[in-house]
């Protein structure tokens, strides 16, 4: 039970996969556990076309193996391929040095929709811990074979899985100054990418909303900065903030209501304010000549938390989101510690922190103020949350190639994914998708 | 690059220097002689205030043109973390500032950069405050403030690729660009 504690607390959940190309992303897991549990997904029965060919267990397989927990048996060394709990026979799963089997059986539904049924058998005991359904259109078998995933991580570690989630991130190829920004969006697992906007002007701070329907982001191709929010569905794109100077660093408050936003205004001092979207109404949150910005919600939406260099170097500092009462510094371990973003429990900071092995990524415990750097250091940037809170996707470099990595909170396990073509940044892990 | 801002560096202050309080036409620099950055620097200073011509028709030869004192060096560079002016800027700084003071018509946009290290987002605002001290030497030279624009891009549009110190050192940096 100790040991499967150790494992529940150290999921990564992380969403790429081990060999797959990924939108020009290639992942590497880095750093495992030391005794993964392992786990047989044998191929699921199907009524073809009822899937559209979809092999399900792959998929499956792929999202727990990308975890970094779960060590996956060859199809080749499985003993038989039931459809049904009934038909597994416990012994000679064990003999294959297996702890569990999943079988599964795709049918077609009502209409256009698709049911994929399994079960998840543990061999040393014989007990069938799962017997379920996932029911989804015919066009989105892939998005159902992650929420399996996610429902057999979950019953064995005890964690809520992360597959059925999105990413977005920017990439630049091209060399100065001719470069080409894309903004890109893709599932967990790197299928289903696309290009959400590009310009030959920087795209940075991309954010998603709370419900996953839209990204905010700032966008240089106005020649100036500005802010547009677009729906992730349609690609139907507004621009909400064009204030002369600065217009940075938006965040979508966890009701969608109003977005925190960095201004400057003329005079180049920058500021962070809140912007109601419906009735324009701006905010005033700090006032100060110093750098202020890179707002993050609170969960309960009561509080922004955001950098500083008002005390000489950034550090992060707190304040009511509702006006500019006096803001309160949360960070002194470090000399330069920046750009926060608050975990799902609202328990923790993601940060950038700098140390002696350089930038790093790492979180802050809010209760106690500790800063605890995760990444191996260099110029590592913009961490951001798996929405079960487990891991950080940050981005980094490696040998002079940019990469995004992937570092479960707890520190134990790491992925790297490489572009196989230009440059890699701010990847932002999206919500769960209901 | 940085023997070619010597001499332009000289041959501007040497213009300055040799005009007192005459107007003059600009002088193409590739007359002067290498000098010494430091040393023209409080010759310039001691010097009095010379305006250059802008005849209208001498925007884009002259004085901003490729070759002239001010088309040629319009780049500012800054150590790491600050955006305070290094002293060999000053003069180039002071002489785009009696350009635009001189000639009310003209607007420039200061473009301020950072090198790639740390937070992206407090990097627009380094990138910033660089720029807005260039503008306020140019304002101390009389140029208005509807003749300056700035932008930040803070490492987003870096000069030189690369992650060692001779990259970094070239991408902190504030543009100066006429824009009319």
């Amino acid at each position: 039970m100790k040991r499967r504690a150790i494992h529940c607390a150290l999921l990564a959940c992380a969403l790429l996969q081990s060999a797959m190309a990924w939108a020009q992303l290639k992942i590497d897991i880095t750093r495992g556990v030391t005794d993964p549990v392992p786990v047989a997904l044998v191929p699921f029965a199907r009524a073809i076309p009822a899937d559209g060919g979809l092999d399900i267990a792959a998929v499956v397989q792929k999202d727990l193996e990308s975890s970094g927990r779960f060590r996956a048996l060859d199809r080749a060394a499985m003993p038989s391929q039931p459809s049904r709990a009934a038909d597994v026979n416990a012994a000679s799963w064990r003999a294959q040095r297996t702890d569990y089997v999943v079988v599964g059986r795709v049918v077609t539904g009502t209409t256009d929709n698709v049911q994929l049924q399994f079960e998840l058998v543990n061999v040393l005991t014989g007990q069938v811990l799962l017997n379920d359904a996932v029911t989804v259109p015919q066009s989105a078998v892939r998005a159902g074979a992650h929420r399996v995933a996610d429902r057999i991580f979950e019953k064995i570690t005890g964690f809520r899985g992360a597959f059925a989630t999105r990413i977005a991130y920017v990439s630049v190829d091209g060399a100065p100054p001719n470069q080409r920004y894309q903004l890109w969006v893709a599932d967990a697992d790197g299928e289903n990418y696309r290009v959400a906007t590009q310009s030959s002007q920087p795209i940075m701070s991309p954010a998603w909303s709370a419900d996953g329907e839209w990204l905010a982001y700032v966008s240089f191709e106005n020649r100036v900065s500005a802010i547009f929010v677009q729906r992730v569905r349609t690609g139907e794109r507004r621009q909400v903030s064009a204030r002369r100077g600065v217009n940075g660093a938006p965040a979508f408050s966890p009701d969608g209501r109003r977005l925190a936003l960095t201004l400057s205004g003329g005079n180049g001092n920058l500021d962070v304010y809140v912007l109601d979207l419906t009735s324009q109404a701006l905010t005033r949150i700090t006032e100060d000549p110093a750098i202020d910005t890179e707002p993050a919600w609170s969960v309960d939406g009561q509080t922004l938390y955001f950098t500083s260099d008002r005390g000489g170097g950034p550090q992060i500092y707190s304040a009511p989101a509702q006006s500019g009462a006096r803001a309160r510094r949360i960070t002194f371990g470090s000399s330069y510690t920046a750009r926060p973003r608050v975990s799902p429990d609202g328990k923790m900071l993601a940060v950038v922190t700098q140390d002696s092995s350089g930038f790093r990524v790492g979180v802050v415990d809010l209760a106690s103020g500790q800063i605890t750097a995760l990444s191996r250091g260099g110029l590592d940037e913009s961490p951001s949350f798996a929405p079960n809170g487990a891991a950080l996707i940050y981005a980094g470099r490696d040998r002079g190639q940019s990469v995004l990595a992937m570092v479960s909170v707890d520190g134990t396990v790491s992925s790297r994914l490489k572009a196989d073509q230009g440059e890699v940044r701010e990847p932002v892990w999206g919500p769960f998708l209901n | 690059m940085k023997q070619k801002s010597l001499i332009l560096m000289a041959a501007l202050a040497l213009l300055v220097a040799a005009c007192g309080p005459k107007r003059v036409e600009e002088k193409p620099a590739e007359t002067a002689t290498q000098v010494p950055a430091a040393t023209e620097s409080s010759g310039a200073q001691s010097a009095g205030v010379a305006t250059v011509d802008t005849s209208a028709g001498s925007t884009s030869q002259g004085a901003l043109g490729p070759d002239g004192p001010l088309g040629s060096q319009r780049v500012i560079y800054f150590d790491f973390d600050s955006s305070e002016i290094r002293s060999e800027y000053i003069d180039v700084i002071a002489a785009h500032g009696r350009f635009l003071a001189g000639n009310a018509n003209l607007r420039v946009r200061l473009e301020g950069h950072t090198d790639e290290r740390g937070s992206r987002e407090y990097n627009i605002g380094l990138g910033e405050q660089r720029a807005q001290t260039v503008k306020r030497a140019l304002a101390l030279q009389g140029v208005q403030d509807a003749q300056i624009a700035t932008v930040s891009y803070g490492e987003e549009r870096p000069a030189a690729a690369g992650s060692d110190e001779n990259a970094y050192s070239k991408n902190r940096r504030v543009e100066i660009v006429y824009i009319n």
